[in-house]
C-alpha cells in the first residue's frame, strides 16, 4: 500500500513540474544567449566570418582567368602571326606582358614570376600556313600550380582555335564540323557557383559543430556541469538549450551568405528559397548533433576544438567536392567522402540554388542527411551522462 | 644594505582610482623567514608580483636581491624562485622531467642537474617515484617537490604563495622542515599563508590591510602588542578593520 | 518503521566503496565508508586534499555511483531516486566558478530557474547573504573578489531552499576573516533547519561542526562530536617552547620517551609514550600539559593508521 502511494506521489510530482519544465528550458536558452552576446569578439567573428569568406573566395581565390599576363615569343614576321598576337592581346583573358624573339626570355620571366604562360610563334609560322595549310605553335605554361596551368592553356587554346576558324572562313573546305559547347547553369564558368555552396557548408559546420562543442565543454571546465547535473534539469534539455542559439545564429549566417552571393557575386537562386532554407536547417542540425557528440566525449576546450577542426573541418574541405572534385579521387577516398555530411549538403545546395531542382531530385541526399542527424543526436544524448564519468 | 634581501620603500600600485598597494615599506634580512599575511584582496598578490619583477610599480622603490624592480627585473627573475599552489609543476611530465625542465630554464649545466637531481630525490625520498608522472603523486608530495624545484637553482630569495593550502597536517610540517633547511642554507623565504599557526613559524610577520602594511614584527611581539594569545587573534583584530570589499 | 528512521537521519552511508582505474593503476578513493548524519545538523568532513572528500560528495549528490554499498540521502536512494533527490539538495562543488560572464543577479536567477523557482520566492532564506553582495548585483561574477564569489556561490546553492546543503571545501584559499564569516553564515542556515555537510582541510574549523568525520586516504579515522573526539585522545600531550625552536625540535626528536613531536604555532607539541613520564628538557625551555585539539588528534590518528 505504502509503495503504491509512493509511486503515485512520484508521478504526481513529475506532472507538477511540467509547466516549470518549459520555463527552465527557456531560462537556459536565455543564459546561452548571454554567453554569446557578451563574448563580443567571438560573436563578431561568427557573424563576420561568412562575409569575409564570401569576399575572399569571390574576389581573390578564383580559378577564373582574367587579364593574365602572357609573354609572346614571336619569331615570325608575317601578317598571320601579327593578327594572332593582336587577337590574344584584345581578349579579356590575357594581357600582353612582353613580346620578343628570344625564347630564352621565357625561362627568365617564369622564374621572376612575371608571367605564367608563354606562346611561341616559330619563324616558319606564316609561310607554313600559306604553303602547307598547317601551322605550329607552342604553348609553354608554368605548371608549378597545375590547375592554373591547365586553365590557362585551355583558354589560350580556345583563342587559337577561334583564330584558326577565322582563317578557314576564307577558304572553302569540303565539309566541316562545328562543335559548340554549352556550359549549362553556369554559362560564364563562374567559380562562385561552386564555392558559395562550399562556403555555406564550411561556415555552418564551423559555427555549429565547433561552437556547440566548445560551449558544452566550457561548462565542464568551469566545474558548473557538476551543479547542472546535481540539479533537476534533464540533461537532454541542457543539450538542446545549448544548440538553439547556434541554430538561430546559423540561419542569420545563411541569409548573409545568400544575400552577398546574390547581390555581390551575381549567383542566382534558381530553386525554391524555402527548400534551400529547409535543407540548410537540416544540415545545421547535423552539424549541431555532431558538435554535441564531440562535446560528450571530451573534457577540455582544447581537445574539443582540435577534434572539430581535424575530424570535421578538414574532411569537409577535402571531401565535399567543393575544392577537389570527388570524381577524380581514388575509390577508397570516394567511399570515405560518402560519410562526410558536407558532401551531401554541397550537392543539395548546388542542385537547388544553381540548377533550380525540387525536392523530387534530391530526396536521396536529404534522406541521408536526416539519418545522419538522427544518428548524431541519438548518440550525443546517449553518450551524455546523467552522472559524472 | 648587504644583509638585506629585500628593501621596499613606499611601494605603490594603482589601477585607475584603486590603490591596490598603498605605500608599503619594509625590509627582509638575508636568510629570514618572512610571513606576508593579509585578507583576500588586501593587495598581497599585487605586491608580490611587483617584487618578482612581473609588474611595474606605480611609485616608490624596491630592491630585490640587490636589483631594482624598475630596471633590473630580468636579473631579479634569475635570482629568485617562485612557487604557488596554483602554478607549480607539469602534471603530465614525470618528476625527473619536471626537475630537468626547470633547471634547464635557469641554464644549469647538465652534469650539475644530474648530480643535484639525485640528491634531491634522495632528500625527498622520491627515488622510486622519479619516473612517475607528477599528476599521480599525492598533493603534499607535489608541493614538497615544487618547493625543491623552486630553489633548485639556489636563488637568493624564494617567494611562496600559499604553498601548503589543502595539505595534510603531517606533510604540512614536513614542508616547513624544508623551508627551515632552505633558510639555514641562506635562502630568504617570503611566504603567504592562511594557516595562522604557520605564521608562528616565521621570523617576522607583516599583515596587510586595504593595501597598507598594518603590522610588522616577530609573532611574539605582535601578540604582546595586541595583548592576545595567538596570531589568529592578531590577524582577526587587524583584518576585521578592513573596509575594502573590492 | 523504515520511514521513521529516515526522518531522523538526513544521510545514511553504508559500506561505500569507490575506486578509480587510471591506466593500470587502481586507486581506492573510498574504502568501506559508513556514517550517518542527523537531520538539521552541521556535519564536517575533515581531511587533506586527496582524502576522498570530493568523491564522497559526488556520491552523496548522485553524481557518481558507488562501486559497493548503499547511500540514502533525505530518505532517497541516490542510485534509483536521483531525480527527486536532485530537486531537494543544494551543492557547491570545490572547483566551480559560476558563470563569469553573467552578473550576480543573473547567476542567482539562472540557478533559481534550474530548480523551477524564482529569486523572489526564496529571498528570505538568502537575504542575509544577498544584502552583502547586493550593491554589486549588476557586476559580472568574473569581476568579483574571492570572498564575494563565495557568497554568491552560496546564494546560488541555496536559492531553491534545499533540505540538505553540500559544500565541498568552501573555505579553501580563503582568509581567516572571511572563513569566520562563512561559518557564522552556516550556523544561521542550520537554524533554518537545513542539514549541512561541509568539507574542509582546515582542522580548526572542525570545532564549529556538530559532528565531524576525520578522513584520510579514503578511510574514516574517527567520527564523533568534536568534544568526544578530543576527549577520546588518551595520551599525554605537552606544549613546549624555548628561544631556539629548531634546535629544541631536533633534540626532542631523539628522546625515546616521546612518541612524536612536531611544531604547532609558537610551541612544539609532544605526545608521550606513557602517561606519567619525566623527560629532561633544556633549561631555557618552558613546558606545560595541554588539552589536545583536533589537529593533534588527526596527526595521531594518521600516524597510527600509516
Amino acid at each position: 500500500m505504502y509503495k503504491v502511494w509512493m509511486k503515485f506521489s512520484f508521478i504526481w510530482q513529475e506532472k507538477q513540474n511540467v509547466p516549470n519544465s518549459m520555463k527552465q528550458f527557456y531560462h537556459f536558452i536565455v543564459k546561452e544567449f548571454y554567453h554569446i552576446f557578451r563574448d563580443r569578439k567571438t560573436l563578431f567573428i561568427l557573424l563576420g566570418m561568412p562575409m569575409v569568406q564570401i569576399i575572399i573566395f569571390g574576389f581573390a581565390l578564383t580559378n577564373e582567368v582574367k587579364n593574365t599576363k602572357i609573354t609572346i615569343i614571336n619569331q615570325s614576321e608575317g601578317a598571320s602571326a601579327a593578327r594572332l598576337v593582336q587577337k590574344i592581346e584584345s581578349s579579356r583573358y590575357f594581357e600582353l606582358y612582353s613580346q620578343s624573339t628570344d625564347a630564352a626570355q621565357i625561362d627568365r620571366l617564369f622564374k621572376k614570376g612575371a608571367v605564367k604562360i608563354a606562346l611561341v610563334i616559330p619563324n616558319d609560322f606564316d609561310p607554313s600556313i600559306v604553303n602547307q595549310n598547317k601551322g605550329q605553335l607552342q604553348i609553354i605554361a608554368d605548371a608549378t600550380d597545375p590547375n592554373v596551368a591547365t586553365a590557362l592553356t585551355n583558354y589560350l587554346s580556345v583563342i587559337v582555335q577561334d583564330f584558326q576558324k577565322e582563317l578557314n572562313s576564307n577558304n572553302t573546305i569540303p565539309y566541316k564540323m562545328d562543335v559548340e559547347a554549352r556550359m549549362m547553369y553556369n554559362p560564364q564558368l563562374k567559380g562562385a557557383y561552386n564555392f558559395v555552396p562550399g562556403v555555406m557548408a564550411m561556415v555552418l559546420l564551423l559555427v555549429c559543430t565547433m561552437m556547440t562543442a566548445l560551449t558544452v565543454v566550457r561548462e565542464k571546465e568551469l566545474g558548473n556541469m557538476e551543479i547542472l547535473l546535481a540539479s533537476p534539469i534533464n540533461p537532454i534539455k541542457i543539450i538542446l538549450a545549448k544548440a538553439v542559439p547556434y541554430l538561430l545564429l546559423s540561419i542569420i549566417n545563411i541569409t548573409t551568405i545568400l544575400l552577398l552571393s546574390y547581390f555581390v557575386l551575381d549567383v542566382p537562386i534558381n530553386g525554391n528559397l524555402f527548400l534551400l532554407y529547409a535543407e540548410s536547417i537540416l544540415f545545421i542540425m547535423v552539424s549541431l548533433g555532431l558538435g554535441l557528440l564531440i562535446s560528450a566525449g571530451t573534457d577540455s576546450q582544447q581537445s574539443a576544438m582540435f577534434i572539430s577542426l581535424v575530424a570535421m573541418f578538414l574532411p569537409t574541405v577535402m571531401f565535399s567536392g567543393f575544392i577537389f572534385p570527388i570524381e577524380n579521387m581514388p575509390l577508397p577516398l570516394r567511399i570515405i567522402s560518402n560519410f562526410i555530411p558536407a558532401k551531401w549538403f554541397f550537392i543539395i545546395v548546388k542542385s537547388v540554388m544553381i540548377k533550380g531542382v525540387g525536392l523530387k531530385l534530391i530526396w536521396k541526399e536529404t534522406l541521408i542527411l536526416t539519418c545522419m542527424m538522427l544518428f548524431f543526436f541519438g548518440m550525443a544524448i546517449k553518450k551524455f551522462k546523467i552522472r559524472l564519468a | 644594505m648587504h644583509n638585506k634581501a629585500i628593501i621596499v620603500d613606499k611601494l605603490s600600485k594603482q589601477f585607475g582610482d584603486f590603490k591596490a598597494v598603498d605605500e608599503i615599506s619594509f625590509e627582509v634580512a638575508k636568510g629570514e623567514i618572512f610571513g606576508f599575511l593579509g585578507a583576500n584582496g588586501a593587495g598581497k598578490t599585487t605586491a608580490m608580483k611587483m617584487l618578482c619583477g612581473l609588474s611595474m610599480p606605480t611609485s616608490g622603490n624596491a630592491m630585490v636581491a640587490g636589483f631594482d624592480v624598475y630596471k633590473d627585473n630580468e636579473s631579479i627573475k634569475k635570482n629568485i624562485g617562485y612557487m604557488s599552489q596554483k602554478f607549480s609543476l607539469y602534471e603530465d611530465l614525470t618528476v625527473r622531467e619536471n626537475i630537468k625542465f626547470y633547471a634547464g630554464i635557469y641554464g644549469i649545466a647538465s652534469a650539475v642537474i644530474v648530480e643535484k637531481t639525485k640528491q634531491l630525490l634522495l632528500q625527498l625520498n622520491l627515488e622510486k617515484e622519479a619516473d612517475l608522472l607528477v599528476g599521480q603523486l599525492p598533493l603534499g608530495w607535489k608541493q614538497k617537490l615544487a618547493f625543491s624545484v623552486a630553489i633548485f637553482h639556489e636563488p637568493q630569495i624564494v617567494f611562496l604563495d600559499e604553498p601548503t593550502g589543502g595539505v595534510d597536517p603531517i606533510t604540512r610540517r614536513e614542508f616547513w622542515n624544508l623551508i627551515y633547511d632552505a633558510a639555514a642554507a641562506g635562502i630568504t623565504i617570503f611566504v603567504t599563508t592562511h594557516y595562522m599557526d604557520e605564521a608562528e613559524y616565521c621570523n617576522r610577520v607583516s599583515i596587510m590591510v586595504d593595501g597598507k602594511v598594518e603590522a610588522l614584527d616577530t609573532p611574539a611581539n605582535l601578540k604582546q602588542q595586541f595583548n592576545v594569545q595567538s596570531m589568529d587573534e592578531v590577524f582577526l583584530h587587524l583584518a576585521r578593520k578592513a573596509k575594502r570589499t573590492e | 518503521m523504515a520511514k521513521l528512521n529516515s526522518n531522523h537521519k538526513a544521510i545514511i552511508v553504508d559500506k561505500v566503496v569507490k575506486s578509480y582505474v587510471n591506466g593500470k593503476k587502481k586507486t581506492i578513493a573510498l574504502d568501506q565508508i559508513s556514517f550517518e548524519v542527523a537531520a538539521g545538523s552541521l556535519f564536517g568532513l575533515i581531511g587533506p586534499d586527496g582524502a576522498g572528500k570530493t568523491s564522497l560528495f559526488r556520491i552523496l549528490t548522485s553524481l557518481l555511483l558507488p562501486d559497493e554499498g548503499t547511500v540514502m540521502v533525505d530518505g532517497l536512494n541516490v542510485q534509483t531516486e536521483y531525480k527527486t533527490l536532485r530537486q531537494r539538495i543544494g551543492y557547491m562543488p570545490g572547483k566551480f566558478s559560476l558563470y563569469q560572464d553573467l552578473t550576480i543577479q543573473e547567476n542567482i536567477e539562472f540557478f533559481a530557474s534550474l530548480f523551477g523557482t524564482t529569486f523572489e520566492e526564496n529571498y528570505d532564506l538568502i537575504k542575509d547573504l544577498y544584502i552583502q553582495i547586493a550593491p554589486f548585483k549588476d557586476r559580472r561574477a568574473g569581476k568579483l573578489s574571492g570572498g564575494m564569489k563565495q557568497k554568491l556561490a552560496l546564494c546560488c546553492a541555496l536559492i531553491h531552499r534545499p533540505t540538505i546543503l553540500f559544500l565541498d571545501e568552501p573555505t579553501t584559499g580563503v582568509d581567516a576573516v572571511s572563513r569566520k564569516e562563512f561559518w557564522e553564515m552556516l550556523q544561521l542556515l542550520k537554524a533554518e533547519g537545513i542539514t549541512i555537510v561541509v568539507s574542509t582541510p582546515y582542522m580548526d574549523e572542525a570545532t564549529l561542526c556538530d559532528q565531524v568525520a576525520l578522513i584520510q586516504e579514503g578511510k574514516i579515522l574517527g567520527i564523533d562530536t568534536p568534544e568526544h573526539i578530543i576527549e577520546g585522545f588518551d595520551k599525554a600531550i605537552y606544549a613546549i617552547k624555548s628561544p631556539n625552536m629548531l634546535q629544541l625540535l631536533k633534540l626532542l626528536e631523539k628522546d625515546p620517551a616521546i612518541e612524536h613531536v612536531y611544531p604547532f604555532g609558537e610551541f612544539h607539541h609532544m605526545v608521550m609514550k606513557q602517561k606519567e613520564v619525566v623527560i629532561t628538557i633544556p633549561e631555557d625551555a618552558v613546558m606545560h600539559k595541554i588539552r589536545p585539539n583536533i589537529e593533534d588528534v588527526f596527526i595521531d590518528l594518521m600516524r597510527s593508521h600509516a
